[in-house]
């Protein structure tokens, strides 16, 4: 195809400008675009580099330390150890599924591990990690390490976590660590953010509970630059937390592992206490559980086996538990009556073997009677008919502010769970509680510490370190915090006339060590260290007259849990004391067969600081007692490693 | 005038057209490529083998492909312009059929050894097709509505194939490459003007009926459009890539971090970050002295194309000249606007340095036309 010159040319003129404008708008453009980077890169500059830096930036917090609980020699009690674990951010591993299912090809994952895991991740922020497993051992763990890249999400942890090396002995004092629950942060006004990361452990009983925030710490930060998908790039800075204040207890860890062992399988608790200074020196219940079970997450089954076991091993019996002090609790009326000046130290009673009180008759425990008692009698032989008329004759609000002086019915401010009050009842609590009048009848119940009186082991441990020192001795747990020493101030008088409480004292001595004492069998006859006390045996079931007239059956033919409780509480050495014990055996049937033995054992063991020699006991039981030892089962305890005492 | 008509004998043959190349464009495009290729090291993390290599190879094929298309004379390729026009079309047809799936789109075809991507070519193809559609048809038709309408359906056809893919930014690409051609062909402003008024227009009427029954476009696509006026109303979502990009390119200032010190590329906040996105790690290590630079280096390519169109008396050699120079500027143009936050993002590489082998090959091979035009032109 031609065509003409003139054509061409004009075309390619037209071309020409028509390119030259295309050149023209494409500077324009260009010119354009230079702006638009200039406004970015250099007016905005400083504040996109922020932006940046808050990308890639991140801050993490590092959990402190939780703080160390020692007993009172120094060694450690409550103890951190190195534990492995994996945690996943759901963000970062965009297919959690997948990614646990390829985890679970790598290491074992139970199926409660991965239920819960599946739950939080369902619940929880996507961007907070999320706990998979706890406890890996080290090969898993480095397994799990080395295929990071093929686990998204998933990041390996070096934490710390609790344990409790004298397992079952400290259960119920120290109570047990476990993850932070929903529950728990509900409870909180204002969390602490380190309760946000994953299963952060907390103390959720006893001491580690009730000193939680000393124990806890501060938190420490991590300035860490991560990518996109949160992987940790590398670490720009870290400022370690403050690691939780050491706790130093009063308790010796070798008296409460012998505490612990002596009451064995029973349904019971022991409390020593020192009478001066009031240091628990043991405090246990039994059956014990083994707190580290908690802190790993306990399984179901176990859980259940805990639960459903008939002799409560989770209670803590020795500050929890409330029993009718039994005969124990005439050491308060005896006080009561004295301090009223209703009864004089040598005035006698006549026991019949009941008292008769309209036409309802109150029975000794004695059927034939004691005949004429004194005070101290009464306390050696337990004479209940002389308590039955001197509680009549002083009135129940004088023995219930004894009781309270003594320290029943006071609940006692200690760093431990669901302490119990006790009571000491009276018109007023009675009119309080029930809209009805105090009956002469509850007077005598009370004189006898059956009836409305309860009683915790620690509380008759204080009453009896009370009345061997005569002093009021407020029980002690905690010996120093964080290094401080919590202040003890020498206590005070009680302000109970010497001459009373000296009587009271002889009456408690002659039941261990007097031929017709009620717990004679029990005696110590190492001069050092003999004992004073006072058994117990609480009825938890009314004996009707109808079957006092068949007879009383006997408790071997009762079911376990329609037996008596077994109570005694003493005090040694009887010249001068310096140790309290209260032993409650539950449904154990008598004190002075039951309890007073334990409570010797024990007592001894305190006193001796340590085993003591078998020349303490009489000689016929000596056989016994060294088979008997042979057969604890004590723990192998090293010294402490000396940390403990220079923080203490 | 036409390559039919003049003395061909004045045209350098065999290898004396070595001497003829336009050597600055050639350097140039190199000069890109190198700096593709360093950015490519950088955003793999200092790893050559990951993305870098693979591009140097398809480099050196595509600067052999331009030297081959190049020595070839020019009228061979306006002769061939319709074949390979149809011949990109069926490729395309070909995607729709048996395409892969890439990204949630069909724009792969499997032959083999190679996987093409059809619409890369077809950009090309059009524009050399246009350019032989105009020098063909008598300047005094060029404005006459009816010829205005057959090279309009020229560039429909191919631009409802790639949008079925779907493709948006390859479609914007095709109409303007397009429209560049026929604007060069010296077809009346007021074509061009009656278009932007009714594009406006649209746009106007699309906002409109937010809302109302008669909504023009599903409320995904209005949320898109809000993302792009407003990237921080969305951060962690739709918006994430365009607040990320433009973190990525302010955070680099005036100097830049350094190389291979870019943060937000490095630890993999940048979406895309070897492909459409690469630029702000350009920009993010060398800061605008680096971006600048490139955005200067791609403007004196387009500045040499235009400059060998105007000294070019050939019709078809200029418009094709104008046509390649145009898509190639539309190209950076798009990605640079794009990851700015001057436009909403599309999905357009940036020409050279992103990491792609069809684009790379097929846009040298493009640029050997330009080399042909040069080397070939009437003397």
């Amino acid at each position: 195809m031609r065509r003409s010159p003139k054509d061409n040319l004009e075309s390619h003129r037209k071309i020409s400008r028509r390119g030259l404008m295309l050149g023209g708008i494409q500077a324009a453009a260009v010119l354009t675009l230079t702006y638009r980077m200039r406004h970015l890169q250099v007016d905005q500059a400083d504040q996109f580099k922020l932006l940046a830096e808050e990308n890639s930036i991140k801050i993490r917090l590092l959990p402190p330390a939780r703080g160390l609980i020692f007993d009172r020699s120094g060694a450690v009690i409550a103890g951190n150890e190195q534990n492995y674990r994996i945690t996943i951010t759901p963000e970062d591993a965009g297919d959690p599924e997948m990614v646990l299912e390829r985890l679970q090809a790598l290491i074992p994952l139970s199926p409660e591990d991965l239920d819960r895991t599946r739950r939080e991740i369902a619940r929880r922020s996507p961007t907070l990690p999320i706990s998979i497993a706890d406890r890996l051992s080290w090969e898993q763990f480095s397994l799990v390490a080395v295929n990071a890249p093929a686990l998204p999400g998933v990041t390996t942890e070096v934490g710390l976590s609790r344990v409790y090396p004298q397992g079952p002995d400290f259960a119920h004092v120290l109570g047990y660590v476990g993850p932070v629950s929903d529950y728990d942060l509900s409870k909180l006004e204002d969390p602490d953010p380190l309760l946000q990361i994953p299963r952060f452990q907390i103390g959720k009983l006893g001491v580690e509970a009730k000193l939680e925030d000393a124990l806890r710490g501060k938190a420490g930060t991590r300035r860490i630059e991560v990518n996109s998908s949160g992987r940790v790039m590398r670490e720009l800075g870290r400022k370690e937390g403050d690691a939780g204040a050491n706790v130093q207890l009063t308790i010796d860890r070798r008296l409460q592992n012998y505490v612990q062992a002596r009451l064995g399988v029973d349904s019971a608790a022991a409390v020593v206490i020192d009478t001066l200074t009031g240091d628990i020196l043991a405090i246990s219940s039994a059956p014990s559980f083994d707190p580290n079970l908690f802190v790993r997450g306990i399984s179901s089954a176990d859980y259940r086996e805990l639960t459903e076991n008939d002799h409560r091993p989770l209670a803590d019996k020795s500050v929890q538990g409330a029993y009718p002090p039994g005969s124990t609790f005439k050491v308060v009326t005896a006080l009561a009556a004295l301090e009223a000046g209703v009864v004089g130290l040598d005035e006698t009673v006549w026991c019949p073997g009941f008292l008769k009180l309209g036409d309802r008759r109150f029975h000794c425990w004695k059927r034939a009677g004691h005949g004429h008692v004194h005070l101290t009698q009464s306390l050696e032989q337990s004479c209940d008919v002389y308590y039955y008329d001197i509680a009549q004759r002083v009135g129940i609000d004088k023995i219930a502010a004894m009781a309270r002086r003594l320290g029943v019915g006071e609940e006692f401010d200690l760093p431990m769970s669901a302490i119990s009050g006790g009571l000491a009842p009276d018109k007023d609590w009675k009119k309080r509680t029930y809209g009805k009048d105090w009956l002469i009848g509850d007077t005598l119940n009370a004189g006898i510490g059956q009836g409305f009186v309860l009683a915790s082991p620690l509380q008759l441990a204080v009453m009896s370190a009370r009345v061997a020192s005569g002093r009021n001795v407020m029980p002690r747990l905690i010996r120093a915090i964080g290094g401080e020493e919590t202040p003890v101030a020498e206590p005070a008088e009680l302000g109970i006339n010497p001459a009373h409480l000296a009587a009271v004292r002889r009456g408690m001595f002659d039941v261990t060590n007097a031929r017709r004492g009620t717990a004679y069998s029990a005696r110590v006859v190492d001069d050092t260290m003999r004992i004073a006390g006072k058994t117990g045996t609480s009825q938890v079931r009314n004996i009707t007259a109808a079957e006092r007239a068949r007879g009383v059956i006997s408790n071997d033919d009762l079911p376990w849990n329609r037996r008596d409780h077994a109570l005694f509480v003493c005090f040694g050495p009887t010249d001068a004391p310096r140790i309290a014990v209260s032993v409650v055996v539950e449904h154990g049937g008598g004190g002075s067969a039951v309890a007073a033995p334990i409570a010797r054992d024990i007592i001894l063991q305190a006193m001796a600081g340590g085993t003591p020699p078998l020349t303490a006991y009489p000689e016929s039981q000596r056989n016994r007692i060294e088979s008997e030892r042979n057969e604890l089962q004590l723990m192998e305890l090293p010294p402490p490693d000396g940390k403990g005492q220079s923080r203490a | 005038m036409s390559y039919l008509e003049y003395n061909v004998k004045t045209v350098p043959s065999g290898l004396r057209k070595v001497l003829f190349v336009n050597w600055p464009l050639a350097l140039l495009l190199a000069a890109v490529a190198c700096l593709g290729f360093l950015m490519l090291y950088s955003v793999a993390g200092g790893r050559l083998e990951v993305w870098a290599e693979p591009q140097m190879k398809r480099f050196v094929v595509g600067m052999l492909a331009m030297f081959i298309v190049g020595f070839i004379p020019i009228w061979f390729w306006r002769n061939v312009s319709a074949v390979v026009y149809l011949g990109a079309l069926v490729l395309l047809v070909a995607v729709e059929l048996f395409g892969d799936v890439g990204k949630g789109a069909q724009r792969w075809l499997d032959l083999g050894p190679i996987r093409l991507q059809p619409s890369e070519m077809m950009k090309i193809a059009l524009v050399m097709f246009l350019a032989a559609y105009y020098d063909w048809l008598d300047v005094k038709k060029v404005s006459r509505p009816l010829w205005v309408l057959i090279p309009l359906i020229f560039i429909l056809v191919p631009t409802f194939l790639v949008l079925k893919q779907p493709d948006l930014g390859t479609a914007i690409l095709l109409v303007a490459g397009g429209g560049i051609v026929m604007f060069a062909a010296g077809v009346s402003l007021w074509y061009f003007g009656t278009v932007l008024a009714l594009v406006v227009a649209l746009v106007f009427a699309v906002f409109e009926s937010r809302g109302t029954d008669w909504q023009l476009i599903e409320d995904y696509q209005f949320k898109r459009i809000d993302t792009f006026l407003d990237p921080g109303s969305d951060p962690l979502g739709a918006g994430y890539n365009i607040t990320q990009a433009q973190i990525a390119l302010g955070s680099g200032g005036w100097a830049g971090k350094g190389y291979m010190q870019g943060t937000q590329s490095r630890l993999n906040f940048l979406p895309e970050k070897h492909t459409d996105f690469i630029f702000t790690t350009l920009a993010e290590e060398f800061g605008f002295v680096g971006a600048f630079s490139l955005l200067i280096l791609y403007a004196l390519i387009v500045g040499f194309c235009i400059f060998s169109g105007l000294t070019n008396r050939d019709r078809y050699a200029s418009l094709l000249t104008y046509g390649i120079a145009g898509t190639f500027f539309l190209f950076f143009m798009v990605n640079m606007s794009m990851v700015t936050g001057l436009m909403p993002v599309v999905g357009v590489p940036l020409p050279l340095v992103s990491y792609g082998g069809t684009a790379m090959i097929v846009l040298l091979a493009a640029f050997g036309l330009v080399q042909s035009a040069h080397i070939h032109r009437p003397r």
